[in-house]
């Protein structure tokens, strides 16, 4: 029987290194690609930036691959990104939601993109460095299950994959703890044990989301009012891309009390502030929902809801309000429920499912 | 290995290597000293300026050797912008340039110059009339490269001369692939500059040239030592300056023969694919064509994944203009030509060499046969 031809992911950083080095001791025909997602590559950028920010990635990607002596290309995954994941990005925030471009990414590029491109080429599997784990279950359907590394546990960010997605993904580096994946990478001899994990958005260098956003716009709602929660006007804000809700930091209002972002109106242009209390809730919507390890949500079963990537979960129940529209209910309340953001649902180690949050 | 890849680099022939392996060993005395030892190298560069100059009908002191093509189209744009800016700011080019000149004109027009791109038809050609109607009060430089990288598409070159030099406009040409592969005459031409490259005609990489017409008064790019008569300046790169000659000899002594050959392989492979593949598009251009380039667009087939899995066989071919990293991006010249950005992404270009052979052509028309129908059965979009 000739071997599995699987296609991995490589970003140049010591996960997607590894993941591909353990695939080719696994005995996988394995192929390496970085996928170019990158838009920035004129002249002037590459001069001020001095260089272009993507390559020295693929060359890092293509050190590994000829050291585990496996064929690499890079794909041109350009218009993929644009319009699934940076015009989204932008248009989330100009409808004072907060995006998940990770999220977008995972779904509409990783998943469907590169996948589509790799079964074309030939694979069977594609293959990335995610600190997560695929899984068949019982019931026939394949669910994301929590890394052994739980500070680096990346599951949140994979609730938006299909079932026909996942039948055809590996995710070698989530049977691992991260220290283990460094010294497997020393071991081999890798030329990117050492490399610094990478952080925050990739395609936001700087951390200014707003400034951004105002760059691929063009042009962004203006300055509007700060106002309480019984409608009081308090003071002026920069315009509703510079919020989040939650936000406390960088309001430059002080009205006597800790306060913070409970809510963002764009139709208004209008920016709610209010205190501690009033940002925590005890339910939510989501939408855009997608069923992994349940097919549906059982209204009695006691789920762990995450909010946010950072958000450590809080016990929660599921009714579902209409065909693709969910109510869910926590136990305690939880802090900063943001619109755009995803939910997901957790039934032990799995992950049930989720959703988009719309309030 | 079928390497169809001619329009990105060529193999260097071994006679070239030969010629070039004394001045990489015993003969490397610097070509500016005063001692005997160095004469030898003296005279091997005014042979290789001699042989490249011949191949243009050029004088021979007019080729200024640089370190390749992107120098040369550098050299020319930015220092003719300066020599001749108090008669005028304004340059015509095309929107199918190399990228060598076409972000040198971006660099101009920051510099404030103003910049006409004169767009082309469906074969890639531009229309002389829009030329003549471009040129103005204030142009300085036409800019029109001789055949393009992507689809091959030969210009009407000696129009654009006559159009340039009834106006008193400087003439430049990027024949970096039309140099050794078609004939060029730079008098016959009413070229001023014209820039050339070693690595597409057998010869070594890090090698090319600028002509320039004795009457223009163009300063240097390059500053610092007296070398190429004081208009270059650096140490002659003496190894690939003279397998850059010695290219250009060869080149000059085989042009009918080789043209005659590729085109029949060209036409032979094209008429090979159009048989066997069904809904195809050749582009560029039919008649005025490089006699090595095939560009043919494969509708419902993604051109990264062909390469790929055309790599995966050891064939090399290409498509658009590959970037740094080696992605693809739709390619400029499709656009201009007036392919959609889907049908650019579908594109791919096979270039052949004086080496190619039937055999190896035939098996690569079946390797894309397979490939293309194993493409098509998996996209949603393909309707058989």
């Amino acid at each position: 029987m000739s071997k599995k031809k699987v296609v991995v992911g490589m970003s140049g950083g010591v996960d997607s290194s590894v993941c591909a080095y353990l695939l080719k001791e696994q005995g996988y025909d394995v192929i390496g690609v970085t996928m170019q997602i990158w838009q920035e590559d004129s002249p002037a950028y590459c001069e001020r930036e001095g260089g272009c920010c993507g390559l020295s990635a693929v060359e890092d990607a293509r050190r590994v691959a000829a050291t585990i002596d496996i064929p690499y290309y890079v794909m041109n995954f350009r218009r993929e990104f644009q319009e699934n994941v940076i015009d989204y990005f932008v248009d989330e925030y100009l409808h004072a939601r907060t995006p998940n471009p990770c999220i977008a990414c995972n779904r509409y590029v990783k998943w469907e993109s590169l996948l589509e491109r790799s079964l074309q080429i030939g694979a069977d599997y594609i293959a990335t460095g995610h600190y997560a784990r695929v899984e068949k279950l019982s019931n026939g359907r394949y669910a994301i299950r929590n890394s052994v590394t739980a500070k680096k546990d990346q599951t949140y960010a994979l609730y938006n994959l299909t079932q026909e997605q996942l039948s055809k993904t590996l995710m070698p580096v989530g049977d691992y703890e991260k220290d283990q994946i460094r010294k497997i990478a020393e071991e081999a001899g890798l030329p990117v044990a050492h490399k610094k994990d990478s952080q925050d958005i990739c395609f936001v260098s700087d951390g200014d989301y707003a400034a951004f956003v105002e760059r691929e716009a063009g042009s962004v709602p203006g300055p509007g009012n700060f106002v309480t929660t019984d409608g009081i006007v308090v003071g002026q804000h920069k315009g509703i891309t510079h919020y989040t809700i939650g936000q406390r930091k960088g309001l430059n209002i002080s009205l006597g009390y800790p306060v913070f972002v409970v809510a963002i109106r764009p139709e208004t242009n209008e920016v709610v502030l209010g205190n501690d209390k009033d940002v925590f809730t005890d339910h939510l919507i989501a939408d855009r929902v997608n069923f992994m390890a349940d097919s549906e949500f059982d209204p009695q079963k006691t789920y762990l809801g995450k909010i946010r990537y950072s958000h450590s979960g809080t016990p929660c129940h599921v009714k579902m309000l209409e065909k693709d529209k969910i109510l869910v209910e926590f136990e305690e309340p939880v802090r900063a429920v943001t619109p755009g953001q995803a939910l997901v649902l957790y039934s032990g180690d799995y992950v049930a499912g989720g959703g988009t949050i719309i309030q | 290995m079928i390497y169809l890849d001619n329009a990105a680099t060529t193999k260097p022939k071994k006679e070239v290597i030969d010629v070039m392996m004394p001045f990489l060993t015993e003969q490397y005395g610097n070509p500016s000293a005063i001692y005997s030892f160095s004469a030898q190298n003296k005279t091997a560069i005014q042979k290789a300026r001699k042989q490249v100059a011949e191949l243009i009908n050029a004088k021979e002191n007019s080729i200024y050797f640089t370190s390749g093509g992107t120098e040369a189209d550098n050299w020319a744009l930015i220092k003719t912008a300066e020599a001749y800016e108090e008669k005028g700011r304004h340059i015509i080019t095309t929107k199918i340039e190399h990228h060598a000149i076409l972000h040198t004109c971006d660099y101009l027009e920051k510099r404030g110059f103003e910049i006409t791109y004169l767009g082309v038809d469906n074969d890639g050609r531009i229309s002389l009339e829009e030329l003549k109607q471009a040129i103005r009060k204030d142009t300085i430089l036409i800019s029109v490269m001789f055949a393009n990288n992507e689809v091959g598409t030969i210009q009407p070159i000696e129009q654009i001369g006559e159009i340039a030099s009834e106006h008193g406009i400087v003439f430049h040409t990027d024949a970096v692939q039309a140099f050794g592969h078609v004939p060029i005459d730079v008098e016959a031409m009413h070229i001023d500059l014209l820039s050339a490259s070693g690595h597409k005609i057998y010869g070594p990489k890090g090698v090319g040239c600028l002509y320039i017409n004795n009457s223009l008064k163009i300063s240097s790019l390059i500053h610092g030592g007296g070398q190429e008569r004081a208009r270059r300046a650096g140490t002659e790169n003496v190894p690939g300056i003279v397998g850059f000659g010695h290219a250009a000899m060869l080149a000059k002594e085989t042009l009918k023969e080789r043209m005659e050959k590729e085109t029949r392989l060209r036409d032979f492979f094209i008429k090979e694919l159009f048989n066997r593949i069904s809904d195809i598009k050749l582009n560029g251009c039919k008649e005025n064509r490089l006699p090595n380039n095939i560009n043919v667009s494969f509708p419902y087939v993604e051109g990264e994944s062909m390469l790929i899995m055309l790599d995966m066989q050891e064939i090399c071919a290409s498509s658009g203009s590959a970037c740094t990293a080696g992605s693809i991006d739709p390619s400029h010249v499709l656009v201009a030509m007036g392919l959609s950005s889907d049908e650019a992404r579908e594109s791919v270009r096979f270039t052949i060499s004086d080496e190619t052979t039937e055999e190896e052509l035939r098996a690569t028309v079946d390797a894309v046969e397979t490939i293309v129908s194993r493409l098509r059965s998996m996209s949603p979009y393909y309707d058989n």
